[in-house]
């Protein structure tokens, strides 16, 4: 038994080596198989990164009446802050308010002048964060139903109702199209790795069935393949890794530029032992299962 | 030992042609020990009855028995069972191009689950015997016709198998090469293997002077003891 497990595995080292235009295009085409689906992982964490940018953006303001006392706000503002759907309530003063408002608009010289003919006509304000963009209904209608309610002026979810759920929607498409998207470019990717190991394993047919006619078992003259493959499948996982380390460690500094706080290559760093494991177990388990499967007509002569 | 019972092989069409017979109703018995020869012109027959027994192929009617068991019963995952029993020199060789001779000649064995040093004794002693010794690393590309059929016989005697298949094991050789083989096939016999020879070569017939079996589009015409290549 442990002798023929060493003949096998010889073999398919042997195969290996020996069919080496063979075994660069099988490795070849799995590298493109491989880096697709660690492209897949990666476009993950972009567009979650995106995602997650989008949303952080998105608040909701309520405005007080300019008669409220800062004490009351600063209760509200517990309150809210005990509803489990809020991330964060971030307390705007109006002198605060006013601080901002001139700080973006000094260069301006007609609003500066009119703002300093009217005092400051800026309100108090509460900026409250949800966790997700569908969660801001339930902060609104919580501020609707409140005893606070005739100390708001106004609550600014309805004028940015749509954008709210425009984004809400765009995130959740964005998510669905991903994993359709992925679920193809996948699917054609194994397709091709399958077929190009199918071609090679046709190439051998004549061999496959001498070996029968001599009297091989089946698992003699499947092993070697099944090796073959697996090494195959593990050498593409590691040249990817490599190609995909080389390449975002020139790359990341670029990409940050576009998305600000994004560091894909610690991202990638990050997560390289998860996808070192995904990388060998798409490249072996492509290489074992389509050997298998290619060479099971050949072993019935 | 080997037993052909009223067997008939009918290759279908293909897309133009007509059906082909290859066998026809022939039915014989090889005993144990024994050295038969079949032979016939090519297109009788002889290689398709050779398959037949091997399991390459199956009849289109009748049974053919080794030991008493239908080869035809058999299921394809234990054909090998049935073949390690039998030592087969192909017409073609058939040899692993992506194997050295050595490799080549080995791989029976090792199949088999025979020890390494076991294995490389054997090796030596087959190459001797077919005077391949100096071509044990070279691939069945880089060999001659005469020297891959020599590698073909030296993978087939390895195991020491209870039948030897010889289909037209001298084709192309010299005639001191076919000389040599055929007295090493008498050898195997001698010490105890059934022998099948299929040729056409009317001298090895009349050199051996054994049972022959004469084949013409696919039907047996003539069973003799001590048989001559009569055409």
């Amino acid at each position: 038994m442990l002798i023929s497990l060493k003949r096998i595995i010889r073999s398919g080292w042997l195969n290996f080596s020996r069919n080496k235009g063979l075994s660069l295009a099988t490795i070849f085409i799995m590298v493109m198989t491989i880096s697709l689906v660690t492209s897949l992982f990666l476009f993950r964490d972009i567009s979650q990164f995106l995602i997650s940018s989008l949303q952080e953006k998105v608040d909701i303001s309520v405005y007080f009446k300019a008669a409220t006392q800062e004490e009351d706000i600063l209760q509200l503002r517990e309150e809210i802050d005990k509803i489990p759907e809020v991330k964060n309530v971030e307390y705007v003063s109006r002198e605060t308010a006013l601080e901002r408002f001139i700080q973006r608009y000094k260069d301006n010289q007609v609003i500066m002048e009119s703002l300093a003919e009217v005092g400051n006509p800026l309100l108090a304000s509460l900026n409250i964060k949800a966790w997700e963009a569908s969660q801001y209904i339930t902060v609104t209608n919580f501020l609707e139903t409140s005893s606070y309610k005739n100390l708001i002026d106004k609550v600014d979810y309805y004028q940015r109702k749509p954008v709210i759920e425009r984004i809400f929607s765009i995130t959740s498409t964005i998510n669905k199209t991903g994993i359709g998207f992925s679920l193809i470019l996948a699917i054609v990717a194994i397709l091709v790795a399958f077929n190009t190991i199918r071609l090679a394993i046709y190439n051998s047919k004549e061999e496959i069935s001498v070996m029968r006619l001599v009297g091989a078992s089946n698992w003699f003259i499947r092993g070697p393949f099944l090796v073959q493959g697996a090494i195959s499948g593990f050498a593409a996982a590691l040249i990817t890794l490599l190609i995909f380390t080389g390449a975002l460690f020139f790359l990341s500094p670029k990409l940050e530029i576009l998305l600000p706080g994004f560091n894909i290559f610690n991202s990638f760093i990050g997560s390289l032992g998860l996808l070192f494991l995904i990388q060998i177990f798409t490249g072996v388990g492509l290489g074992v299962v389509s050997s298998i499967i290619a060479i099971r007509k050949y072993l019935e002569v | 030992m080997i037993q052909f019972q009223n067997i008939t092989k009918i290759y279908p069409p293909h897309s133009f042609g007509e059906t082909t017979i290859a066998i026809e109703d022939v039915s014989f018995k090889v005993n144990k020990k024994e050295f038969v020869s079949i032979v016939g012109r090519s297109g009788a027959g002889k290689t398709t009855l050779l398959k037949l027994l091997l399991a390459e192929e199956k009849p289109t009617k009748g049974r053919v028995f080794f030991d008493s068991q239908d080869v035809h019963k058999i299921k394809p995952a234990d054909f090998f069972k049935l073949r390690r029993r039998i030592g087969t020199i192909f017409q073609d060789y058939k040899l692993f191009p992506s194997k050295t001779t050595c490799e080549n000649i080995a791989y029976v064995m090792e199949v088999m689950g025979a020890s390494e040093e076991e294995i490389s004794r054997n090796v030596q002693e087959v190459l001797e015997i077919v005077g391949l010794t100096s071509r044990a690393y070279n691939f069945p590309e880089e060999l001659s016709g005469g020297e891959r059929q020599r590698v073909a016989i030296a993978r087939a005697l390895i195991h020491r198998p209870e039948v030897i298949l010889a289909d037209e094991p001298t084709g192309n050789l010299d005639p001191y090469n076919t000389l040599d083989i055929i007295r090493l096939l008498l050898k195997i016999h001698e010490l105890g293997a059934t022998v099948i020879l299929a040729t056409h070569d009317k001298q090895i017939i009349n050199i051996l002077g054994k049972r022959v079996i004469t084949l013409e589009q696919g039907r047996i015409i003539r069973d003799e003891e001590r048989g001559r290549f009569i055409f």
